[in-house]
């Protein structure tokens, strides 16, 4: 009779209530471990005190994740996952669904609002090495959760059924098509169809609301479990659990409840009011959250002049453009695309830095992870444009397209940054650590 | 702490030459410069007017299929004014603006079937469409009649040429570009410079369009219709989006008080953590 010996609750609540409310939850606790969870998760769990703006993004991705989901499970109440039915019925919620605007226009902002936030909590993870010693196989799920946002938007975006939605899917399985051998046969496979097709609309439909989704909780579970086994990084990357007072808490952790839970919430808020300011006056935001060409229905004859994904992949879609076909083979650019996602995996064990925080490390580094992020957001400026954009060079460089020598250039440095991280970060001039978390 | 605002303002002085390099890019690859709608979600007189040309009009080759008739309730019409001077191609104002237009019928007479007018201020931008519906010209090599000078063979012909009257192509050329951006300068209508030849045979020739048969309307008459056209376009693709920004000032007030609040509670929170 293990679940008796539990000790009666006793919450802090005030008059009357106070007896029942104890009662009910040494019921539950007596036949569900609800306090130990929310001793050992919340109120018990020492999240260092010195968390600054940047550890904020971690749980509005969660927020972000949630309004997702929510917005989501309502979409599919009104949508029709059907070829010829798809885009009027887009158009429908717009319309005559009461607030369905609102819904829909949560879920397309919330989507470029969710890869925001996690692209910022990820640049955290770079600034304080969040990645590092104990902490790799957290980096790892949340790199997984990272691939499975990527498969999770792709899939969505062919359901609004626009030109851009059937074309941007049609370019991307093409890709899978030019894996040696198995190339052809695996696209016809995604697809279900030669071409991209009610088929193909069928299945993204069900990847995009239950299976991709069903990951995605699963592996935030596992990224949270993980987070809570090890702690809290913090930015000045050292380890509050290595100081202890005689009851054996971190000196330099406050309990997550209630300091973080209300320091959350104000900034969840904050969140909230940059949301509302695109969501309510600039939903399209200049046709980067929604494209002007889809809200053209999706025409498998008619191939729009200039294809582009949306914005949050086009760094990779710049590299994909970057690399020159060889042997008779667009593969190269695949695999480097591939590359480019795949090799953020090796991060925990690529830094070889003796410190964990930008705080402590040298000016190789700053510079390093400077150009890196510069260069980022280059390519992903450059995927959203043709490659003629900036014209040509003269004769002296044979013509070349402009934007297609830059986009190879910062090709190069994104990948150094990661390579050569071995090297620089262990020869770096790195300042010595402080024992305890500095404000 | 020092350390962290160098790199962010090393990371700001990069972010801020990327935005300066591509403000000046998209610039420079803009080489038509359109005509601005004159649009006033507002101005219900305007939306009706529109709304009235857009059904006599526009409506009977092109579907507005994701639209109902009553939406039109919006604008300040009732059901009985919409059934009586508005409702052609239907029989109950709950139905959608669907035209008798077969595709088929329409891909033979045009060679495409005349597109989905829904949310085509959407796809289009109401500037692009308001240049477009002043830019006809007749041409006796298209099987119309028609051209327009923004989208070069379109298969549409002018729909609204007994209002506007029938223009004709003018081309001018001149020997420098300086000299041709300052005739289109003076042009009335929308205008195009493009080039022809090669080294010293090389000409900018300067296209507009010029009214050779006058309409029932004069010309600033037929712009202010069209204005009117393309602002019952651009709201008709989202009828909702007034409505939405009002939403939008209410939620933000209460997101604001939520600030207050949330802020309050956490500092209080936070005062004894040192």
């Amino acid at each position: 009779m293990a679940a008796t010996q539990k000790e009666p609750v006793n919450i802090s609540c005030v008059g009357p209530l106070n007896g029942m409310a104890s009662g009910l939850i040494t019921w539950i606790d007596q036949r569900f471990p609800l306090m130990e969870n929310w001793r050992s998760h919340l109120s018990e769990y020492y999240a260092p005190k010195n968390f600054n703006f940047w550890y904020y993004f971690g749980v509005l991705s969660m927020l972000a994740l949630v309004l997702q989901i929510v917005t989501g499970i309502f979409l599919t109440m009104h949508y029709k996952p059907e070829a010829t039915l798809a885009f009027a019925s887009v158009e429908y919620i717009m319309r005559e669904v009461p607030f369905g605007w609102l819904v829909r226009y949560m879920h397309s902002t919330g989507a470029s609002a969710f890869f925001i936030v996690v692209y910022l909590h990820m640049f955290r993870g770079l600034l304080y090495g969040s990645y590092r010693k104990p902490r790799e196989l957290l980096w790892i799920f949340g790199v997984v959760i990272y691939l499975c946002m990527m498969g999770e938007a792709f899939f969505g975006y062919l359901l609004p059924w626009g030109q851009m939605s059937f074309w941007g899917a049609q370019v991307i399985v093409n890709l899978f098509s030019t894996i040696p051998l198995i190339g052809p046969d695996l696209s016809l496979w995604i697809r279900g169809d030669y071409v991209v097709s009610d088929a193909t609309l069928n299945r993204f439909f069900a990847f995009h609301v239950i299976a991709i989704p069903l990951a995605l909780l699963g592996l935030v579970a596992a990224h949270i479990l993980a987070l809570h086994e090890v702690g809290s990084n913090n930015p000045d990357g050292i380890e509050i659990k290595e100081n202890k007072d005689a009851q054996g808490r971190p000196l330099d952790g406050i309990p997550f409840f209630p300091y973080y839970v209300v320091k959350d919430m104000y900034g969840a808020v904050v969140f909230l009011i940059v949301f509302a300011i695109i969501l309510f006056f600039m939903p399209e935001m200049g046709g980067y959250f929604l494209e002007h060409n889809n809200f053209i229905p999706a025409d498998p004859l008619k191939t729009p002049a200039h294809i582009a994904p949306v914005w949050y992949f086009t760094p990779y879609y710049s590299i994909l453009r970057a690399v020159p076909p060889m042997f008779n083979s667009q593969f190269p650019g695949v695999a480097a695309m591939g590359a480019a996602t795949m090799i953020l995996f090796l991060l925990p064990w690529l830094d070889r830095s003796p410190v964990k925080s930008i705080r402590y490390k040298g000016p190789v580094f700053k510079w390093a992870l400077a150009v890196f992020v510069a260069s980022f957001l280059v390519l992903g400026y450059l995927g959203t444009v043709p490659t003629n954009e900036w014209g040509q060079f003269g004769d002296w460089m044979f013509r070349a397209e402009r934007a297609t020598v830059a986009a190879r250039f910062l090709t190069a440095i994104y990948f150094l940054f990661f390579l050569l991280m071995p090297w620089y970060s262990q020869v770096d001039k790195t300042k010595p650590e402080p024992k305890r978390v500095t404000p | 702490m020092n350390v962290i605002i160098g790199l962010k303002r090393k990371l700001a002085a990069l972010a801020f030459l990327v935005l300066l390099s591509s403000a000046s890019i998209s610039v420079a690859s803009e080489s038509v410069k359109l005509d601005s709608a004159p649009i006033d979600l507002r101005n219900a007189a305007s939306l009706q007017s529109g709304a009235k040309i857009f059904v006599n009009y526009c409506l009977n080759c092109h579907p507005a299929s994701m639209m109902r008739y009553n939406r039109l309730r919006d604008l300040g019409l009732t059901e009985e004014q919409i059934r009586e001077n508005l409702l052609f191609s239907a029989d109950k104002v709950g139905e959608m603006m669907n035209v008798g237009l077969m595709r088929k019928d329409a891909k033979e007479s045009f060679g495409a079937a005349p597109p989905d007018l829904s949310v085509i201020a959407r796809s289009r931008g109401g500037d692009w469409l308001y240049t477009y519906l002043r830019a006809f010209y007749r041409a006796s090599d298209s099987v119309t009649g028609w051209n327009n000078l923004l989208f070069e063979r379109v298969a549409m012909p002018h729909a609204l040429w007994t209002l506007s009257g029938q223009a004709v192509l003018e081309v001018r050329e001149f020997k420098t570009e300086e000299d041709a951006i300052a005739a289109k300068l003076q042009t009335r209508s929308f205008s195009i410079v493009e080039t022809s030849g090669e080294g010293d045979g090389k000409r900018y020739l300067l296209k507009t369009t010029r009214v050779s048969t006058p309409g029932i309307q004069s010309a600033a008459q037929y712009d202010s219709a069209v204005g009117d056209l393309v602002n019952y376009l651009v709201w008709m693709a989202e009828p909702d989006q007034l409505f939405r920004k009002h939403v939008g000032i209410v939620v933000l007030f209460v997101l604001l008080v939520l600030l207050v609040l949330f802020r309050a509670l956490y500092k209080n929170f936070w005062k004894d953590v040192h």
